[in-house]
């Protein structure tokens, strides 16, 4: 059975590691590069992003996401999660990890007055089916100039809220927190499916 | 004919999973408190998650005495535009009209807080009927679940505030973990019995028995000085931590904010957590929180 991560430095990992239980995958909180490197999948939870950050500063995490999205093994990342993936961010401006094609607006729809349950319609069939997706948007951002290679799962109101790239899925709503497990279905399937890693590797991360 | 008897739950509605889908968002983190934009800009520079908007710090409005309100509103519009992260801010217990200003400003959470003077001797806010989300602190878990049953979508202990003294948190946060167990190991009839002792409301008496754990997230504050503090917290089952006076009444604000985010994360990690904790300089004095009169505590505020 491949293992799965959560980054747990800040945010609703716990969340995630009960949606992913839900979808039949035991995860384990990932707190360093080391713990990060030595595992199949990886979830970039929500949360506060300039948090992770300032989390992530001097610790190696982000060049271990980096080079753990480069072997090929999935990623799931949500709300801020997708944030950190991004090439771009504005609000305030910053590079992003620059791993996803896309520019992240943040808190592109307001405060949390702004925040919303909606129920997705406009879905790529192939990946979820016809019903429709519940999307849980708090403070959430928004994708903007999407990159060629990014494919849009989900739309609202004609806006890019569920994309996948390779072997990245990210969404800029929180899957963890609905009722949903359809996203986490399709990530876990990816990891079922994912190609074997280098043995050696391994090793050497442990 | 009579109606037929249908209770509709206002816990299941889109509008209460928002509310605490932000709480969530704050899991793992640190709320700060902060009297202006410029302390606002070094909590989020630090790494906290959310501020905490408020009049005076907690040790402030204990030294200076008066009644202590609602932050002025160009102060909580001024802290709104310097930072990017959730912006809370305190009203008086039982003050619905300062409510109703904060939802009106678009902050992000109320903290209908027990470190203000309260406007009602009695009754807290109904928290339901707002948009706005609304932590409340406790001392045990029937607070905890009236809070909880008005509409409150985050819980944090209420420890003792502007102390620096961190035994009042561990006190109600013990105090709140054990009565959670406790109600783990009933059978269904003895659940009213445990809410009549307990003084709350039945069904989530009855949840809580079934889940082992409140239905809202649960964070610590009151008292929190040290990187250490905040781990003690974490370890005592807190999901995050509110800092009130410990970071800006001590000698190196940003350089302590930073550690207590940094033990917060890695609270497992006692060498990490040692390691943030070298060079931070004098923390706030503190007073002796057993040394309080009854009067002078502020944990008794509210019900």
């Amino acid at each position: 059975m491949p293992s799965a991560g959560v980054l747990a430095l800040q945010g609703d990992f716990e969340a995630h590691r009960k949606a992913l239980a839900a979808a039949g995958l035991d995860a384990r909180e990932i707190r360093t590069a080391g713990e990060l490197l030595s595992t199949d999948a990886l979830v970039l939870p929500g949360g506060e992003s300039t948090t992770m950050w300032k989390l992530m500063e001097g610790t190696g995490i982000p060049e271990a996401i980096a080079e753990l999205a480069a072997s090929g093994r999935p990623v799931l990342a949500t709300c801020a999660g997708a944030i950190l993936l991004s090439r771009r961010i504005t609000h305030p401006d910053r590079e992003g990890l620059g791993l996803l094609d896309v520019t992240a607006v943040r808190n592109a729809y307001g405060r949390q007055l702004d925040s919303a349950v909606v129920r997705l319609t406009d879905l790529d069939r192939e990946a979820l089916g016809d019903e429709p997706l519940e999307a849980v948007f708090i403070r959430a951002p928004r994708f903007r100039d999407l990159g060629r290679g990014v494919e849009v799962l989900a739309r609202r109101d004609g806006d890019a809220v569920l994309v996948r790239s390779g072997n990245l899925i990210a969404a800029t709503f929180h899957p963890e927190l609905a009722r949903d497990g359809r996203v986490h279905r399709l990530f876990v399937e990816a990891i079922r499916r994912g190609k074997p890693r280098d043995a050696g590797k391994l090793v050497g991360a442990r | 004919m009579t109606a037929p008897l249908s209770i509709e739950s206002p816990f299941s509605s889109d509008a209460f999973r928002v509310k605490v889908g932000l709480a969530e968002m704050l899991k793992g983190g640190v709320i700060m408190d902060v009297v202006d934009a410029g302390q606002a800009k070094i909590a989020e520079d630090a790494g906290a998650c959310a501020v905490m908007a408020l009049e005076r710090v907690p040790s402030d409005i204990r030294r200076d005495g008066g009644v202590a309100r609602m932050s002025p509103v160009s102060k909580i519009r001024e802290i709104e535009a310097a930072v990017s992260i959730p912006v809370m801010a305190k009203c008086r217990i039982g003050h619905i009209a300062e409510a109703r200003i904060l939802e009106s400003l678009g902050v992000d959470f109320v903290d209908e807080s027990e470190v203000l003077t309260p406007a009602d001797e009695e009754n807290h806010v109904y928290k339901h009927d707002f948009k706005v989300p609304f932590v409340c602190g406790c001392r045990n878990l029937g607070e905890a679940l009236r809070r909880i049953g008005e509409g409150a979508a985050m819980i944090r202990t209420k420890g003792e505030a502007g102390t620096g003294d961190i035994v009042h948190a561990v006190r109600h946060l013990r105090e709140v973990f054990r009565q959670i167990k406790g109600l783990t190991i009933l059978t269904k009839d003895e659940w009213m019995a445990a809410a009549k002792n307990l003084q709350a409301p039945f069904g989530l008496v009855a949840w809580v028995a079934a889940n082992g754990r409140l239905p809202v997230p649960n964070f610590a504050a009151g008292g929190v000085a040290t990187p250490a503090d905040a781990a003690l917290c974490r370890i005592l089952g807190a999901e995050a931590v509110f800092v009130g006076s410990g970071i800006f009444k001590s000698s190196d604000p940003a350089k302590r904010a930073r550690a207590i985010v940094e033990a917060t994360t890695h609270w497992q990690d006692p060498a990490r957590i040692a390691k943030a904790s070298e060079d931070l300089g004098e923390g706030m004095k503190g007073i002796e929180a057993a040394k309080l009169v009854e009067g002078e505590l502020l944990q008794t505020r509210g019900w």
